[in-house]
């Protein structure tokens, strides 16, 4: 089965991302909804699926759209949701269960405006044998494997701090980054520890935002005012709901796998990737996962960014958003992601690369719980 | 202030959450592959068998990887920093516990070091947590 037929037409954020106290949850996917239909040149009247994650999902979302699809998908694992639900799409659009597919986020996650409140049930086993020892979301979780890669792999906190330097020198290109001055490993290792051995600037935003995309079949790209892109190859995996049963702390399965399936599909190495984006909740995430794709090897991850292989400049620009770590992050950052792959692609990215033909997107969910991966072209393959 | 959180048991866990009330850290094995496994669950995770069994595991542990949280969960504020690990039973599975008896800093916390388990009373629920067993790293040599 192909993905060659099926295409990024729409695409577009909220007018405002960061600190957003006037707009609600769903009023940030009916916003991104809005831009990014306009952006297909399309109207709600064309739109035959939807997708978002649950609260307010996508029942609601139609709903409040005036849209009333033919097709489904509320598929809500964490922050690559989107990623996994443009592969979902295209399937739906390959088997004709609908023609054109719109995919939201929005959410108040700093102000949260209309947002539920987080609670853990303490009958899960996340709530029974994870809760009991202080756990208080990513920033206790997410962040344990690191010590484990770092006695492991040699990684030093010198190298981990890197990460963030690195993405802060995209941001300060783009002036829709929430942070854009430009920070040292020094800056990094001197802002307050959150959790050994992460400090404050090695752990991602928390702002207000949305987006949304519109995926069809290729055909159809001579109907719309943007340059095609093209969705090359698509992977989903799942390892695990508590960072605890990890099977191994060193690595990601979930990222390999998905990206195994996403490159096999498309029929692409990491020589053809001109562009890349890895979900940055963390420092340590895009370390994981330049080695869970195959970008580097095992172990190589942390000193190739320090050596400046991603940032401007660099032979593989990573995060030229600024990252979840300095342009913006709602706690579902997936979307903001395939954003900035479209934008590049299109070659209308606020620190534009030089014309990638190819931009891979690595997705996580929950604490290494879910992956996705996209492969998108500049042309059909 | 809030009290930190009291796992509420579910029929599958219940013989875990009993062994923790007698001082035994139960978990469950395979019969038929023979490979022990945490969290509690009904299938093999390995083999997918459901002729598993409960057995009383040593007790002993290494630490496998932790953080020092300064952002303390409720009920955790008098405690912080305090460190969330995950150890790595003798058997074999890992799992999350607190460290007691050993201070939360990173010239403490060694990885691999030995522990073993104890317990301490949370609510109704016996809850096992760890502290450096020094003997243990004789023992295994």
């Amino acid at each position: 089965m192909s993905n060659a037929g099926v295409i990024i037409a729409g695409a577009a954020e909220t007018d405002e991302i960061g600190r957003l106290p006037g707009h609600s949850t769903l009023g940030l996917h009916v916003q991104a909804a809005r831009n990014a239909v306009a952006d297909a040149g399309l109207t709600m009247k064309d739109i035959d699926g939807i997708a978002t994650v649950s609260a307010p999902g996508p029942v609601q979302v139609a709903h409040a759209l005036g849209i009333y699809p033919d097709w489904i998908d509320g598929t809500g694992v964490g922050g690559t949701s989107f990623l996994l639900h443009v592969r979902h799409a295209a399937a739906a659009i390959r088997a004709g269960y609908a023609r054109t597919v719109l995919i939201t986020h929005g959410e108040s996650g700093r102000s949260r405006v209309g947002a539920p409140p987080y609670r853990l049930d303490l009958s899960s086993p996340a709530g029974q044998f994870e809760a009991p020892y202080g756990t208080l979301g990513p920033t206790t979780t997410f962040t344990i494997p690191a010590l484990r890669y770092m006695k492991d792999y040699g990684l030093t906190h010198e190298q981990l701090a890197y990460v963030p330097v690195a993405q802060r020198q995209w941001a300060a290109k783009n002036p829709r980054a929430m942070f854009r001055d430009i920070i040292t490993v020094d800056d990094v290792l001197a802002s307050r520890i959150v959790a050994y051995p992460f400090h404050l600037l090695e752990c991602c935003l928390v702002t207000d935002g949305g987006g949304a995309l519109v995926v069809t079949s290729a055909d159809r790209a001579v109907d719309f005012p943007k340059p095609p892109v093209h969705v090359l190859g698509t992977g989903e995996a799942s390892e695990t709901p508590m960072i605890s049963q990890m099977i191994d702390f060193t690595e990601s399965r979930a990222f390999r796998q998905a990206g195994e399936k996403a490159f096999a599909e498309a029929g692409i190495t990491v020589s053809d990737v001109g562009h890349l984006m890895i979900y940055d909740a963390f420092a340590h995430v895009p370390i994981y996962g330049l080695e869970a794709l195959g970008f580097v090897a095992k172990g190589e991850g942390g000193a190739f960014i320090a050596d400046g292989n991603t940032e401007p400049g660099g032979a593989l620009p990573l995060n030229t958003n600024g990252g979840g770590l300095s342009y913006t992050h709602t706690g579902m950052y997936g979307m903001f992601a395939i954003q900035e792959g479209v934008r590049q692609i299109r070659g209308e990215a606020a620190a534009q690369v030089d014309g990638p033909d190819i931009s891979v997107i690595l997705g996580n969910g929950g604490m290494f719980a879910t992956a996705g991966v996209l492969v998108l072209g500049k042309r059909p393959r | 202030m809030a009290a930190k959180a009291v796992p509420v048991p579910t029929p599958e866990t219940r013989p875990y959450w009993d062994g923790c009330a007698a001082g035994e850290l139960r978990i469950q094995r395979c019969v038929d592959c023979g490979k022990p496994y945490f969290y509690p669950r009904p299938l093999c995770p390995s083999c997918g068998s459901d002729n598993v069994e409960w057995f009383t595991a040593s007790g002993r542990a290494t630490l496998y990887s932790y953080v020092i949280n300064h952002r303390p969960a409720p009920g955790f504020e008098a405690d912080a920093p305090y460190a969330i690990a995950v150890v790595q039973l003798a058997e074999g599975p890992r799992m999350m516990t607190s460290l007691i008896g050993v201070a939360p800093t990173p010239e403490a916390l060694e990885l691999d070091m030995p522990l073993r388990v104890t317990f301490e009373q949370r609510g109704d629920i016996s809850l096992p947590v760890f502290t450096p067993a020094a003997e243990n790293a004789e023992a295994d040599q």
